[in-house]
């Protein structure tokens, strides 16, 4: 099993939850929050004075999902929330050593399947 | 006298009928009283609103974690301000017969025989509306301190402070023109507070500003400005619509009675001037800043209002377009200049009341219809209110300083003066505040029984 978090824009959430929920992922979990990456964010003006926002506002997206899914919940993230332009944001991939289903004690595959 | 002056100059059309009006206005019949004094209470109650204005943008223009903190200033202040006019207010600003420069009528309300017949003040109002009425103003006055002050003063000062300033300054003040005190004798002319209120509030939140220091971080040790966003924009909005709305109260009651003209009149000058100001200062900042910031356009609506308090009722609709035109353009000016020599001003009151009114006070001086009026004598009154607050308010706030002290702690300002000062939170968003079930403070137990937990206990 693998987790995959993708930093997204905000506006793509919905694009890439429904293309996710289309591969046959079961699940995710969503969170707002906040980041910067090369382009150290941007200036915004108030009242007359520049300042800068570094820690823009993103989505995150969480999935755990079986090995066989991995590749092809990469590849939808990647082209869904893609608009091609500085701040797109982007994926990590990491192992997970088990699962458990709170309700039925379901452990590992079967718990996020 | 003034009155009949005005209409001459409106035009031969007009000024035929309405002379013959302004001649007979002296005689107020019960239900013209009834009409009067209906339409000054309206405008107590209009004016009170506005304070709920204050209370709004002051804290849609100031960070969240001071929220609490400036709501409590906002609540503090129309309180002692209504029971402080009563106490010595009222008769301090209209001391009846006075040698013009401070009077006291004594203690308390006393309406005597007259007060709450035609008699009085030709009918326009009763004694009590009258003392509604201007209590509300008085309240107006020392609430402009509270936004140029926000985010680092302590609460017990600026409690303090704005007691005895509302107390005693604004109404010796007061009593200097509109309690028919030397500068009234002089002809000066203020009709609804740009000086008498407004500057003299914004006199004293510049002396507060100075005197306190600007915010953490506000100016880099370069001279750069750096910004400190407002919280929330659209309660920024919600109270400067207020503040508009009340102005009808603020502006239309000063004509002091429901003559139909007058405040319509009244009504008209200072809506033009508001918007005027308002699409100004969205043409200065958009100009100047390079993109067009709500709250500057704000800060225009509320420069127009200002600089239409003191001529509403004396110069012409284009006048009043021009007046608050200018008012909105000089207002983005001001901003810009008190970030410029690092005086901190978080929501542009100082801009506003002071800056505009000393405009409006003049503009009389150049607009006004009335040849009586001069540019000269506006600006004696507007030097000596300035003087007159400026020490005053000096030697109060020196004066908390030493005693009390006036900045909160540099870790109070930081954590932020809701916690520091009150030990609350405006918004209930900690992570350790109860969950989905709500409420209570951040890390108490939530006790209420989940609704999970009642469905089963009723099985």
């Amino acid at each position: 099993m693998k987790k995959i978090e993708a930093v997204i824009k905000p506006f793509k959430l919905d694009e890439v939850k429904t293309a996710l929920l289309g591969i046959g992922v079961q699940g995710m979990t969503v969170s707002e929050v906040r980041g910067f990456g090369r382009q150290k964010g941007h200036t915004e003006l108030y009242r007359g004075a520049e300042y800068v926002v570094d820690l823009l506002p993103k989505v995150k997206v969480e999935v755990v999902v079986a090995d066989e899914l991995v590749d092809k919940v990469v590849v939808t993230i990647k082209d869904t929330a893609k608009t091609g332009r500085i701040g797109d944001g982007k994926v990590f991939v990491s192992d997970i050593a088990d699962v458990i289903r709170i309700r039925t004690g379901e452990r590992g595959e079967s718990a996020v399947s | 006298m003034n009155r009949k002056f005005v209409y001459l100059v409106l035009g031969a059309a007009l000024a035929v009928p309405r002379l013959a009006f302004a001649e007979e206005a002296p005689v107020v019949t019960a239900g013209e009283f009834v009409a009067n004094n209906v339409w000054m209470m309206l405008c107590a109650g209009l004016v009170f609103l506005m304070h709920l204005g204050f209370a709004s943008l002051e804290s849609g223009l100031t960070r969240a974690k001071n929220t609490t903190n400036i709501l409590f200033k906002n609540t503090f202040i129309i309180c002692a301000g209504i029971l402080t006019y009563f106490v010595v207010g009222f008769n301090l600003m209209y001391p009846g017969e006075f040698n013009g420069w401070f009077g006291f009528a004594g203690f308390g309300l006393d309406p005597g025989a007259e007060g709450n017949t035609v008699g009085y003040a030709d009918g326009g109002y009763t004694y009590w509306t009258d003392f509604l009425f201007q209590a509300m103003f008085a309240a107006t006055a020392a609430t402009i301190v509270s936004g140029a002050v926000a985010e680092r003063i302590k609460l017990s000062s600026f409690m303090v402070f704005s007691t005895i300033f509302v107390a005693f300054v604004y109404t010796i003040a007061g009593s200097w023109k509109w309690g028919g005190g030397w500068l009234d004798g002089l002809g000066f002319y203020d009709f609804a507070g740009s000086t008498l209120v407004h500057s003299v509030g914004g006199w004293a939140a510049l002396v507060g500003a100075v005197l306190l220091g600007s915010r953490l971080g506000k100016y880099g040790k370069d001279g750069k400005v750096h910004p400190i966003p407002g919280s929330n924009l659209p309660l920024a909005t919600i109270g400067v619509f207020l503040l508009w709305l009340g102005w009808f109260g603020f502006n239309g009651g000063s004509v002091l009675s429901a003559d139909p003209e007058g405040t319509s009149r009244v009504l008209v000058t200072t809506s033009l001037a508001a918007a005027a100001g308002c699409l100004a200062a969205i043409f200065a900042s958009w100009t100047i800043a390079s993109k067009p910031d709500l709250s500057m356009a704000l800060n225009g609506i509320l420069a127009g209002l200002v600089g239409i308090t003191a001529g509403a009722d004396v110069v012409t609709p284009l006048a009043a377009i021009l007046i608050g035109g200018i008012a909105g353009f000089i207002v983005i000016g001001s901003v810009l200049f008190f970030d410029k020599i690092r005086i901190d001003d978080p929501v542009g009151a100082i801009s506003v009341h002071l800056t505009c009114g000393i405009w409006g006070t003049l503009a009389v001086g150049i607009f006004s219809t009335n040849p009586e009026h001069s540019f000269g004598i506006q600006l004696i009154g507007v030097a000596a209110y300035g003087i007159f607050t400026v020490l005053c308010a000096t030697v109060i706030f020196l004066l908390v300083k030493v005693t009390m002290g006036l900045r909160v702690s540099e870790e109070e300002e930081l954590e932020g003066l809701d916690f520091g000062e009150h030990g609350m939170h405006a918004y209930d968003v900690h992570l350790g505040s109860g969950g989905i079930e709500g409420g209570g403070p951040p890390g108490r137990p939530v006790l209420r029984p989940s609704s999970a937990a009642l469905a089963a206990e009723s099985r």
